[in-house]
C-alpha cells in the first residue's frame, strides 16, 4: 500500500516537472512582450535594453534554469503588465474564480440528480423525453453563445440582471466574496447558469445511466420481492450506488470547470483566473501565464491522483495492478 | 468595494447629526483598457497614464483647448537652453495631507529619469534637477530642447514624504521585479482621490474637496470598470449598469442614438491611419525580384487606387477624417495645403503603373491587426478588393497586436496598416523622429523597412534642437512635404474617437481620447 | 409481435432526421465551391458597397443575398458554406488524427505491458493534466507567433486540428488499452501468440476488429466535441482567421453586431453551427446506447 502510494506520488512529481518544462517552453514561443511594453516610437536601444532587462537574451536552457529555481522558491515572477507579484494576482483572482466554479457545481448537482433520476424511473414519459431532448440541445450550444444569449435577454431587454462584472463585494480577511451582498448574488446568476449548462448535461446523463443499471440488477429485483417500501429502494438503495460515479465524475469535472471558466469569465468580464489568463495572453504577460498553467496543472495532477488513491481504497481489485 | 464599511458609516451617519452628502452624483463609466497600474513610471500604456491625470497633476496640463497652461508650475523661463527654472505653486496639498514643495519635484523628476523607469524616454533629454529654494526648481537639460513642456504635461507629481514612508522612490519595474506600494496606491495632488483599485474589475475614485483648483465637475465620485468586449460593454450601457462607455463601437453608434436616454459624443482624433511600405530591395512575396514599391508612381498607383470616399462612408460610417497626412490638424506641424489625399482615379492609377513597368500589376503582401485600430481588419480586406482593380494581387494577413507588433518591428511585411496619434507630446516631431527618420538606433525607431530620406533626416535632426517656433515648424512642414510628394507612407484617414452616455451626463471630447472626468456635469 | 420486434430495430425519428442533416451537410460541404454564389476568399468578388445588407425576406433584402451580407459584404451563405466546409473538415480531422494516435498507442500500452504501458500511460497523464481548451489555446498562440502570417494562413487548419488531438487521444488510449488486456488474455490471441504470429498481425488483425465498435462511439461523441472546441478557438480569437473563416470565426465577427441590430450576422452561423453539433450529437447518443452502454455517459 505505502510502496503503491509513494509510486504514485513519484509519478505525479514527473508529470509536474514535465508540465513546468512545457510551461516554459510554451511560454518562450508565444510571442514577444517587448513590443507591448515600449512606448509608441520607442528606438531600437530602448527596445534592447527591455529584452535585456527581462533576460530574454539570454540562452534558453539558462532562462529555463533559471525559471526552474524560481518556481521551486515558490517566486513566479513580477507579471509584465500589472507590476505586481503573480503570486498575488492569482491569489486575489482565485475568489472570483472559485465562487463561480462552486455556485455553478452546486446549481448542475442540485438540478441534474433529480432530473437524472426522474428520467431513470419514467424513461417514456414526455417530460424524461423533454428533459434528454434539452439536454442534447445544451450541450450542442458552445457556452459563448449561451453566455451572449443570456446577456440579450436577461441584461439588455429584461435589465433584469447585470451584464458584467461582480458586483459589491465584501471582504473577509483574505478572501473577498460576491455572497454577501445583493448586487454579488445577482451578477453571479448568468455567468454560473452559463457554466453549469455542459455539466448539469452531465450529470443528469450520467445519473440516469448508472440508475437504470442499477435499477436492473439483481440486488433491487430482490429488495422489490421482499417487498421494501418504493422510495426506499430508490432513494437509499438505486441513488445512493448510483451516485458513487457522480462523485468522482463531478470531482474530475471541477478542474475542467475551471478551465472551462476561461470563456464564460471572458463573455461576461468576470475578474477571475479566466480572465487574467485571456487578458495575459494578448499582452503576452508571460510570468502570468506560466503560474497560471503551473496552477492548473497542479490541480489536475492533485485531483487525478486523489481519485486513483481513492479508486484503490474502494475497490480492492486494483491493488495487484 | 467594502461594503461592510459603507454600510457602517452609513449607519453611523444616521446615529450621528453628520452632514451626509445629499446629491451624491456618481459617474459609472467603462472603457476597453484599464488601467494597469498606478505607478507613473512602471508602464507605458497611454490609456493609464489618462486615467492617471484624475489623481495626480503636472507641473503644466492641457487645458479644454488641448493649450499647455501652468498648473503645478505657476510660470518658468528658460536661463540658459540647458537650463529651465520653474516657479511652483504654493499652498497646494497631497491627498494624504503632505504639503507640496521643490522636494517633491526634485524627487518625482529623479523617479522618471531613472534608468529603471519604464516611461524614461518620455522626458528624454532632461539630465538633471535642482532644487533652487522652496518653490524654485531648475531643470537640467542634455541639449537645447523645444518640447520640454509638452513631455512635461505627462510628468505627474508625487510626494516625496510618501515616497519615502512606502519605499517607492525607485520606479516599480516588472523586468527588474522591483514592486512598490506606488503600483497599487496613489497619493496625487488632483482633482480625485483614488478610494480601491481592482485591476481588471474596477477603480473608485472620490472627489478631492481641497484641489488647489477650482472645479468645473459637479462629481462626488468616479467609479471606473474595464469592459473588454464591445458587445459585453454596450450591453452594460443599454442596461443601465454604466452612465458611459468609451469607446463606442462604430456599429452601435445609431442604435444608441437612437435610444431613449441615451446619447452618442464623436470627434476625429489624433490618430491617423496609414499604410507603411517596404523599401527593402526585394518584397517577402516576390523573393528574388526588385521592390516595386520603391518606385514612387507605383506608390502614387496604389494610393490612387484606393476609394477613400466608400471608405469613409461605409465601413468608416461617415464618422472618420479623410487625411492627406500624418498628423492630424491639432497637431502642430499640420499644414491644410499637405493635407490633400490623392484623389481616386482607377485608369491614373493603371497608368502610373504601366509607366513604371507593372501594366499587369504585381504581388505583395498586406498585413493588418485585427484588435488594435477601428475597422482595421476590413479596412485591409477592402483595400485588397480596391487594388484587385488596377492589378495588384494583395495577400492579406490578419492577426492579433500580440504577433502583428512584433513583426512590424522586425519588417516582416511588405505593406502593413499602422496608426500614429504624435501624443504625448502632440507634435509633428514625433512621426518625423519615429517614422521618417533613417533608423539610425537614436531616431527612427519605429520605420524598420529600410526608409531613408537625407533630406529628411536634416530636417529631423534641426528640429530636434531648434527653440525658435516658427523656424521649428517650417522644419516640420517641409519634411511632410516631401513625405507627402514622394508618397513615402499612404495615408488614409484620421479615426473617429466615438462616446456614449446618459442623456444626464455631459462630458467634453478630446481629440487625444482622454476622458477628462474633472470637466464632466451630471445634471440633476 | 414481429412488428414491435422490427420497430425496435429501427432507429427513432430523431437519428433518421439527424442523419439526413449530416448527409445533407456533407453533401454541400463537398461540393461547396459549386454551389456557394461567390468564393469568400477571393477579395476581388466582393464590395463595402454590398456590406450589412439583410437576408431577403426582412426590409432591405437582396435576392442576390439570400441571408444577407456581413461587414465586408460578403454573402453570408456562401461563407456559411464555406466556413461550415473548414469546422466540418477540422472536427474530422482532429478526431481521426486522436484516434489514430490513440489507438496505436493504446494497443501497444495494452500489448505489451510493463515499462511500454507505464511510459504510455504516464504520457497520457501528462496531457490530460491540462483542459483541451487550454492547450488549444496556447499551441495555436505560439504557431501564431512563430510562423509568418502567411504561412500560418495555409497553416491553420492544421494547426488547429492538431492542438486540438494532442488532448483526445489519450481517451481513445485508456479504452483501447483497457480492451486490449481483455483480449489478451483470451484463448485466441495466446493461441496466435504460441504459434508465433508477429505482434503487429495479432494487434491489426485481432484484436483491433473487436475494439473498433468502441472507437467509433467515442469518435462520433468526440467529433461534436471538437467542432465545438474548433468554434469555441476561433470565437476567442485563437482560431481561423478571419480572411479563412470558420463558423466560430463567423460568429466572433457576428457578435460585435449583435446589439447593433445586424442580427444576422452572428445568428446565422450560429444556427447553422448548433444545427450541426446537435446532429452529431443525437447520432453519437444513439450509437452509445446501442453498441456500448457501459462507455462513459458523455
Amino acid at each position: 500500500m505505502i510502496r503503491l502510494l509513494s509510486v504514485r506520488l513519484l509519478q505525479a512529481i514527473l508529470v509536474m516537472v514535465a508540465v513546468t518544462a512545457i510551461a516554459f517552453v510554451m511560454f518562450r514561443f508565444v510571442g514577444d512582450p517587448v513590443a507591448s511594453m515600449v512606448r509608441e516610437g520607442a528606438t531600437q536601444a530602448e527596445k534592447d535594453a527591455v529584452r535585456v532587462a527581462l533576460g530574454l537574451d539570454k540562452p534558453v536552457l539558462a532562462q529555463f534554469v533559471k525559471f526552474v529555481g524560481q518556481v521551486l522558491t515558490g517566486d513566479l515572477g513580477t507579471s509584465y503588465r500589472y507590476q505586481q507579484p503573480v503570486t498575488t494576482l492569482l491569489l486575489s483572482r482565485l475568489p472570483a474564480t472559485l465562487e463561480l466554479v462552486i455556485v455553478a457545481t452546486v446549481l448542475a448537482l442540485s438540478l441534474g440528480i433529480p432530473l437524472g433520476v426522474l428520467c431513470a424511473l419514467k424513461p417514456h414519459a414526455f417530460f424524461s423525453r423533454l428533459t434528454q431532448s434539452a439536454t442534447l440541445v445544451g450541450i450542442s450550444m458552445p457556452t459563448f453563445v449561451t453566455g451572449l444569449l443570456l446577456i440579450l435577454v436577461f441584461a439588455v431587454n429584461l435589465r433584469w440582471l447585470p451584464s458584467s462584472g461582480r458586483g459589491d463585494l465584501v471582504d473577509i480577511g483574505f478572501w473577498q466574496t460576491g455572497f454577501l451582498s445583493l448586487s454579488g448574488l445577482k451578477s453571479l446568476i448568468l455567468p454560473s447558469i452559463t457554466l453549469a449548462l455542459f455539466q448539469l448535461t452531465l450529470i443528469m446523463r450520467l445519473v440516469r445511466s448508472e440508475m437504470i443499471d442499477v435499477l436492473s440488477s439483481d440486488y433491487i429485483r430482490f429488495a422489490f420481492a421482499r417487498g421494501l417500501p418504493r422510495t426506499y429502494i430508490y432513494g437509499r438503495l438505486a441513488l445512493r450506488n448510483a451516485l458513487m460515479p457522480v462523485v468522482t465524475v463531478t470531482g474530475l469535472q471541477i478542474g475542467q470547470l475551471i478551465a472551462f471558466a476561461i470563456v464564460t469569465e471572458t463573455v461576461f468580464q468576470w475578474p477571475g483566473m479566466g480572465l487574467l489568463f485571456t487578458n495575459a495572453v494578448g499582452y503576452p504577460d508571460v510570468p502570468v501565464l506560466a503560474a497560471y498553467l503551473l496552477f492548473v496543472g497542479f490541480l489536475f495532477v492533485m485531483i487525478n491522483m486523489i481519485v486513483d488513491i481513492l479508486y484503490t481504497f474502494i475497490d480492492p481489485r486494483l491493488r495487484t495492478r | 468595494m467594502k461594503t461592510s464599511i459603507k454600510t457602517l458609516l452609513t449607519g453611523l451617519a444616521l446615529l450621528a447629526p453628520l452632514p451626509a452628502p445629499a446629491f451624491a452624483e456618481t459617474l459609472r463609466w467603462a472603457s476597453s483598457g484599464d488601467v494597469i497600474s498606478y505607478d507613473p513610471n512602471a508602464q507605458v500604456d497611454s490609456f493609464t497614464q489618462s486615467v492617471h491625470h484624475m489623481v495626480f497633476d503636472p507641473l503644466v496640463r492641457r487645458n479644454k483647448d488641448l493649450k499647455l497652461e501652468p498648473a503645478l508650475a505657476t510660470s518658468w523661463e528658460v536661463v540658459e537652453p540647458t537650463r529651465w527654472r520653474f516657479k511652483l505653486r504654493q499652498g497646494v496639498k497631497f491627498h494624504e495631507g503632505q504639503p507640496f514643495n521643490a522636494d517633491d519635484v526634485v524627487a518625482t523628476i529623479q523617479r522618471q529619469i531613472d534608468p529603471g523607469a519604464r516611461n524614461r524616454e518620455n522626458l528624454s533629454t532632461v539630465v538633471g534637477v535642482e532644487k533652487v529654494d522652496e518653490y524654485t526648481v531648475d531643470l537640467i537639460l542634455r541639449a537645447p530642447y523645444p518640447l520640454l513642456l509638452n513631455d512635461l504635461a505627462a510628468i505627474y507629481i508625487m510626494s516625496k514624504p510618501w515616497m519615502e514612508e512606502h519605499d517607492a522612490l525607485k520606479p516599480g519595474n516588472a523586468s527588474t521585479g522591483v514592486v512598490t506600494y506606488a503600483s497599487n496606491h496613489a497619493n496625487g495632488t488632483g482633482a480625485f482621490k483614488l478610494k480601491a483599485y481592482e485591476p481588471d474589475s474596477r477603480s473608485v475614485f472620490e472627489v478631492n474637496k481641497e484641489w488647489w483648483d477650482k472645479p468645473q465637475h459637479n462629481l462626488d465620485e468616479v467609479e471606473f470598470r474595464p469592459i473588454a468586449s464591445d458587445a459585453t460593454r454596450v450591453a452594460a450601457l443599454l442596461s443601465g449598469e454604466v452612465d458611459m462607455i468609451a469607446p463606442v463601437p462604430l456599429q452601435d453608434v445609431d442604435r444608441i442614438a437612437a435610444t431613449d436616454g441615451l446619447k452618442v459624443v464623436e470627434n476625429p482624433s489624433l490618430r491617423t491611419i496609414f499604410f507603411v511600405f517596404s523599401y527593402r530591395p526585394e518584397l517577402h512575396a516576390t523573393p528574388g525580384q526588385p521592390n516595386p514599391l520603391r518606385d514612387v508612381r507605383v506608390r502614387q498607383a496604389l494610393w490612387q487606387a484606393i476609394d477613400t470616399n466608400t471608405i469613409q462612408k461605409r465601413l468608416m460610417r461617415g464618422k472618420s477624417r479623410t487625411a492627406g497626412m500624418l498628423v492630424a490638424p491639432a497637431v502642430t506641424g499640420y499644414d491644410e495645403d499637405i493635407d490633400v489625399p490623392l484623389p481616386y482615379d482607377v485608369a491614373k492609377a493603371k497608368a502610373l503603373l504601366a509607366e513604371a513597368g507593372y501594366p499587369d500589376g504585381f504581388k505583395t503582401g498586406l498585413a493588418c491587426p485585427n484588435d488594435r485600430y477601428i475597422a482595421d481588419e476590413q479596412i485591409c480586406l477592402a483595400v485588397a478588393s480596391m487594388w484587385a482593380q488596377i492589378g495588384v494581387q494583395a495577400n492579406v494577413s490578419v492577426e492579433s497586436k500580440t504577433t502583428y507588433f512584433p513583426r512590424t518591428d522586425k519588417g516582416e511585411f511588405d505593406i502593413y496598416l499602422l496608426g500614429w496619434a504624435s501624443l504625448p507630446p502632440m507634435d509633428g516631431f514625433s512621426p518625423l523622429q519615429a517614422l521618417l527618420a533613417t533608423n539610425d538606433g537614436t531616431f527612427g525607431g519605429s520605420n524598420a523597412d529600410g526608409l531613408s530620406n537625407p533630406e529628411i533626416d536634416k530636417l529631423a535632426y534641426a528640429a530636434s534642437t531648434e527653440l525658435d517656433e516658427t523656424k521649428r515648424v517650417e522644419d516640420l512642414k517641409q519634411a511632410f512635404r516631401i513625405t507627402h510628394d514622394q508618397v513615402l507612407y499612404l495615408p488614409l484617414h484620421q479615426q473617429p474617437v466615438a462616446w456614449a452616455m446618459n442623456s444626464k451626463v455631459d462630458m467634453p471630447q478630446f481629440p487625444d481620447e482622454y476622458v477628462r472626468p474633472w470637466f464632466a456635469q451630471i445634471k440633476k | 409481435m414481429a412488428t414491435q420486434s422490427l420497430m425496435r430495430r429501427l432507429p427513432p425519428v430523431s437519428v433518421v432526421i439527424a442523419s439526413l442533416v449530416l448527409v445533407v451537410m456533407l453533401v454541400l460541404v463537398i461540393f461547396a465551391p459549386m454551389i456557394a454564389p461567390m468564393d469568400p476568399r477571393d477579395v476581388a468578388s466582393y464590395s463595402l458597397m454590398d456590406m450589412e445588407i439583410p437576408p431577403v425576406f426582412m426590409e432591405g433584402g437582396d435576392s442576390r443575398f439570400l441571408l444577407g451580407t456581413d461587414n465586408q459584404g460578403r454573402d453570408l451563405v456562401s461563407v456559411i458554406l464555406f466556413g461550415l466546409r473548414i469546422s466540418v473538415v477540422i472536427g474530422l480531422g482532429a478526431v481521426v488524427f486522436a484516434a489514430v494516435l490513440g489507438v496505436v498507442l493504446g494497443l501497444v500500452a495494452g500489448f505489451f505491458g510493463g515499462v511500454v504501458d507505464s511510459i504510455v500511460m504516464r504520457i497520457a497523464d501528462i496531457f490530460v493534466s491540462f483542459p483541451t481548451i487550454l492547450v488549444a489555446l496556447l499551441i495555436s498562440g505560439i504557431a501564431r507567433a512563430q510562423l509568418s502570417a502567411e504561412t500560418m494562413l495555409a497553416w491553420a487548419p492544421l494547426v488547429l486540428i492538431f492542438s486540438i488531438a494532442i488532448n483526445e487521444w489519450v481517451q481513445y488510449a485508456r479504452t483501447v488499452r483497457a480492451s486490449t488486456m481483455v483480449e489478451i488474455a483470451r484463448d485466441y490471441v495466446r493461441a496466435a501468440k504460441v504459434i508465433g504470429l508477429p505482434s503487429t498481425r495479432i494487434m491489426g488483425r485481432h484484436i483491433l476488429p473487436n475494439i473498433m465498435s468502441s472507437v467509433m462511439v467515442i469518435a462520433t461523441i468526440n467529433l461534436a466535441g471538437a467542432i465545438l472546441t474548433e468554434a469555441t478557438l476561433s470565437f476567442l480569437g485563437a482560431g481561423m482567421p478571419p480572411t479563412y473563416p470558420s463558423l466560430g470565426t463567423l460568429i466572433r465577427i457576428g457578435n460585435q453586431f449583435l446589439f447593433s441590430g445586424l442580427w444576422w450576422i452572428a445568428v446565422m452561423p450560429a444556427t447553422v453551427l448548433v444545427i450541426l453539433v446537435l446532429a452529431v450529437n443525437v447520432i453519437g447518443d444513439y450509437l452509445r446506447d446501442h453498441f456500448n452502454p457501459k462507455l462513459m455517459a458523455r
